[in-house]
């Protein structure tokens, strides 16, 4: 047990926990934060992606103590209030989901690609999308979001 | 009857065993429906696979066939509740479109309350394509019964014959006198009115729909993309829960021995829970439940049947049992007489899991003697069913509530953990939370079942099919009869498509989006290919000749024109396939473009043209979101998918070995919706995934000339049947 510190969603948050938690369940059973999902908890689906010092990082594989001293963002920080973020907001429109479980992580996903490279291309988002997965099989809407938040961010949308 | 084994070829014989009655009774209810009009959905029983109701004795209570409410406030909010669940395929957004429009009233003043067995009557579960094409038609005609009676009301109220009265968006007013209005909830308010519908009030024409045919935003966006939109595994009763694992077999027939559970229960806060041959570890936080799990020492005796992947098709065909005739006409050996040669072809299909991304998920709370349980499920009736007999508890002292369900594909019928995490919750009695890990998840999915198709058939010399002999093992009967002009012909099959672990299968087997449906099409689809290409004739050609079904000409017509199809006898270097099917009563004709890497055996589908007709079409972008998600899903059991196993263990436990399809798998999509307002809404969300398989199969005998006899065609195979 030790005491680890970190900013969530823009708050300073202070827990004494066991530093090998997973961030996951951390942030869902001790934080109620339960917009981060566990599809696989193995890394390889998606699913609990958040944002670590601006990288997407999976929660259900990174310890909490890894977290310690930094910046933590998960899809409950994103929306300014009502206003969604572009990213939220292009999902909306393009209907970019359909049972919805794999969205939170493939929104902060996205986030973490046009952080990067604001001016990603279709082949740059498939690649770094590759690894997420949904099963409803919304790719092609997930695509066209992502590309519109692009451009909607390069127009300082935020 | 067990609630894994729907099948909904035989939708008139589902009765659920025990009794179910309906809620009168209900705070909640009753304050919502106070006032107003109260319409009680009545339908046959044997037209919408509803079952009867009881109440117990002595009890006033509704009409025992009821299927759903409407209930319209006084403030004008209209209400519907019903038993179906929303998975992702869009439902909570396309029934209230129904409603709204036979009622003539804004839709964005309709609510929808789906899948909580308190509030909602009776629903036999959400699959099969069915929620617009058999619970639609029972929607509309109720709304239609609750707007005469408004009508009446009104005619009352306004001192104006119910001919002369128009309604539009809830007002009703006096057509000889436009300044004479009154709103539905004026009409209702302070009344409770509660009338049983006949049925008899005629439906809205199809060309005088406003909101029918409109792509309506879904409903569920906001939530969704904010990570507000709740799921069983979210839900965080009064108090919070405990998580539980629970200890697994190493496979499926293994029986347990001894247990050593000391150290699980040295972990600070960890309970451990034995209750008959449910043993769990409990703990507030979930990694430290799979700690405690990992440290729980058990022996098991293995029972596993002779039987893998390698085997299993020499094991279907000595155990599957004598076929059925499901359709045949004319006389095989008259056939046999006509045709040039009898083309023989057999063709495999693997088993395939429904890997939604949300587990299997429940959370079960106990207050005052009375269970609630929040369940990912597509049946929470059937569900709640289950719990009474587990629990031994009646009717009223469970309640099922489905919140969104993090997709299904029908592997979500059979809901295990709702019962564990009940049973455990009275147990303990804290509130329980059972979340399946995704090993769990392969382990106790209820597999789409491999299969075997063996086809003799052959054309005469003028290039007409007058043959067709067909068996299918294991795929069961659902897009197994075939649609073409073939005098003589005979379809049969053993072994379904759902079923409990026994002989055939080591594990169980269920529903798999359109059951079986895409095993038949690859059969079938194939073959049909085969005897194209032996005759030269091009597959679009060959097709078109020999089919006489208008709506089946109609798609097929359509595809190849999306498409720009240019005829060419296959292998044609292109790579180009055409498949097609009819499930769930609605037509579909696929044609995918592909490329194979010749070194690797690799397939990379590139395009896929989809036309499809499916009677009204409710809401036009959804339908599209299921045919993209359709043939986009059926990407992995076409060309990856395959559950490994030995005996009764599961070999898959992660995505790592399980391949799904991504974003870079995924083909240019084009879709065809075919206007047809004559023919009533059909089923949506599985008909695109049926053909799939068989289009890419035909699109690789294009490219590269290797005929594929069995799915998934991984590089391997592919590259196999490449050199044969």
């Amino acid at each position: 047990m030790r005491a680890v510190s970190f900013t969530l969603n823009g708050k300073p948050t202070r827990l004494t926990v066991d530093e090998t938690r997973p961030l996951l369940w951390v942030l869902r059973d001790d934080l109620n934060l339960s917009g981060t999902k566990f599809g696989c908890g193995e890394a390889v689906c998606g699913a609990c992606t958040v944002i670590v010092n601006n990288q997407a990082v999976r929660s259900c594989a990174t310890p909490i103590g890894d977290v310690d001293g930094k910046q933590v963002l998960t899809i409950e920080g994103l929306a300014k209030g009502d206003r969604l973020h572009p990213i939220q907001q292009a999902f909306v429109d393009h209907v970019a989901y359909q049972c919805g479980y794999c969205t939170p992580g493939m929104i902060m996903g996205a986030y973490a690609i046009l952080l990067k490279n604001p001016k990603a291309t279709r082949a740059d988002i498939v690649r770094e999308l590759d690894s997420h997965l949904c099963r409803c099989g919304a790719h092609v809407r997930i695509l066209k979001a992502v590309e519109t938040a692009a451009t909607a961010m390069k127009g300082g949308a935020r | 009857m067990n609630f894994e084994d729907h099948d909904l070829e035989r939708d008139e014989e589902l009765v659920v065993d025990g009794p179910t009655t309906f809620p009168v009774d209900r705070r909640e209810f009753v304050k919502l429906t106070a006032t107003g009009l109260l319409v009680l959905f009545a339908v046959d029983p044997t037209s919408a696979g509803q079952e009867t109701t009881r109440l117990p004795s002595g009890r006033q209570g509704y009409p025992t066939d009821v299927n759903a409410y409407l209930h319209i406030g006084s403030d004008g909010k209209v209400t519907c509740f019903v038993g179906k669940i929303e998975m992702g395929q869009g439902v909570m957004s396309s029934l209230p479109q129904l409603l709204a429009e036979e009622l003539d009233v804004p839709l964005a003043s309709v609510d929808i309350v789906m899948g909580d067995t308190d509030l909602c009557p009776w629903d036999m579960g959400t699959f099969g394509s069915l929620s617009i094409r058999q619970f639609g038609p029972v929607l509309r005609q109720a709304t239609a019964d609750a707007r005469a009676v408004l009508l009446q009301l009104a005619s009352e109220r306004l001192q104006a014959p119910v001919d002369r009265l128009e309604v539009k968006a809830g007002v009703v007013s006096d057509g000889a006198d436009p300044k004479k209005t009154v709103t539905y909830g004026q009409l209702t308010e302070g009344k409770r009115i509660e009338r049983k519908l006949e049925g008899k009030a005629p439906l809205k024409p199809v060309k005088a729909f406003t909101i029918v045919g409109t792509s309506a935003r879904r409903r569920d966006g906001v939530e969704k993309v904010t990570g507000k939109a709740q799921y069983a595994g979210d839900v965080v009763p009064p108090g919070g829960a405990l998580h539980a694992r629970v200890l697994r077999p190493p496979a499926h027939g293994a029986v347990i021995g001894q247990v050593d559970t000391t150290a699980a229960e040295k972990l600070p806060g960890v309970k451990v829970v034995r209750d008959g041959d449910l043993i769990a570890v409990l703990h507030e936080h979930r990694d430290e439940a799979d700690k405690a799990l990992a440290l729980v020492k058990a022996e098991w005796t293995r029972h596993d049947p002779p039987v893998d992947d390698k085997t299993m098709y020499d094991h279907f065909l000595k155990t599957a049992g004598p076929a059925t005739t499901a359709a045949e006409g004319g006389s095989l050996a008259e056939g046999e007489k006509l045709v040039t040669e009898v083309v023989e072809g057999t063709y495999y299909d693997s088993y395939v899991a429904h890997a939604p991304m949300e587990p299997h998920s429940a959370v079960a709370a106990v207050e005052a003697g009375k269970v609630t349980v929040w369940v990912g499920t597509q049946t929470p009736f059937p569900v709640k069913n289950q719990l009474m007999q587990a629990l031994k508890l009646a009717a009223d002292k469970v309640r099922v509530i489905t919140p969104y369900v993090g997709g299904g594909f029908g592997g979500k019928s059979a809901s295990r953990q709702a019962i564990e995490a009940a049973r455990l919750a009275t147990l303990t009695g804290k509130p329980v939370r059972v979340v399946f890990s995704r090993e769990e998840e392969f382990f106790y999915d209820t597999f789409r079942p491999a299969s075997i198709v063996k086809i003799r058939a052959g054309v005469t010399a003028s290039k007409a099919l007058a043959l067709w002999d067909y068996k299918v093992y294991c795929a069961g009967e659902r897009g197994a009869a075939q649609f073409y002009n073939i005098p003589n012909h005979r379809t049969a099959w053993t072994g379904g498509w759902s079923g409990s672990s026994g002989a055939l299968h080591p594990f169980a087997v269920g529903p798999w989006r359109a059951p079986g449906a895409s095993s038949n099409a690859f059969g079938r689809e194939s073959h049909i290919d085969v005897l194209a290409a032996k005759a030269a004739v091009d597959p679009v050609e060959f097709r078109l000749k020999n089919l006489a079904d208008p709506r089946m000409l109609r798609v097929l017509n359509a595809a190849a024109k999306k498409f720009a199809w240019t005829p060419k006898p296959a292998p044609s270097g292109r790579g180009v396939g055409v498949a097609l099917g009819v499930d769930a009563g609605t037509y579909v004709a696929l044609i995918a473009e592909v490329a194979v890497e010749k070194t690797t055996g690799k397939v990379r589908v590139r395009r896929v043209v989809c036309a499809q007709e499916m009677g009204v079409v409710v809401n036009p972008e959804g339908a599209l979101q299921q045919i993209e998600g359709s043939i986009t899903m059926g990407l992995g059991y076409t060309l990856s998918e395959e559950v490994h196993f030995k005996g009764g263990e599961v070999l898959e436990h992660n995505f790592d070995t399980y391949e799904l399809p991504r974003f870079s798998w995924v083909p240019t999509i084009e879709a065809v919706l075919l206007d047809a307002p004559d023919i009533p809404a059909q089923g949506g969300g599985e008909p695109a995934i049926v053909p799939l398989g068989a289009a890419v199969a035909n699109a690789i005998f294009d490219a590269v000339g290797a005929r594929m006899d069995r799915m998934p065609m991984t590089p391997e195979r592919v590259k196999a049947a490449m050199k044969r």
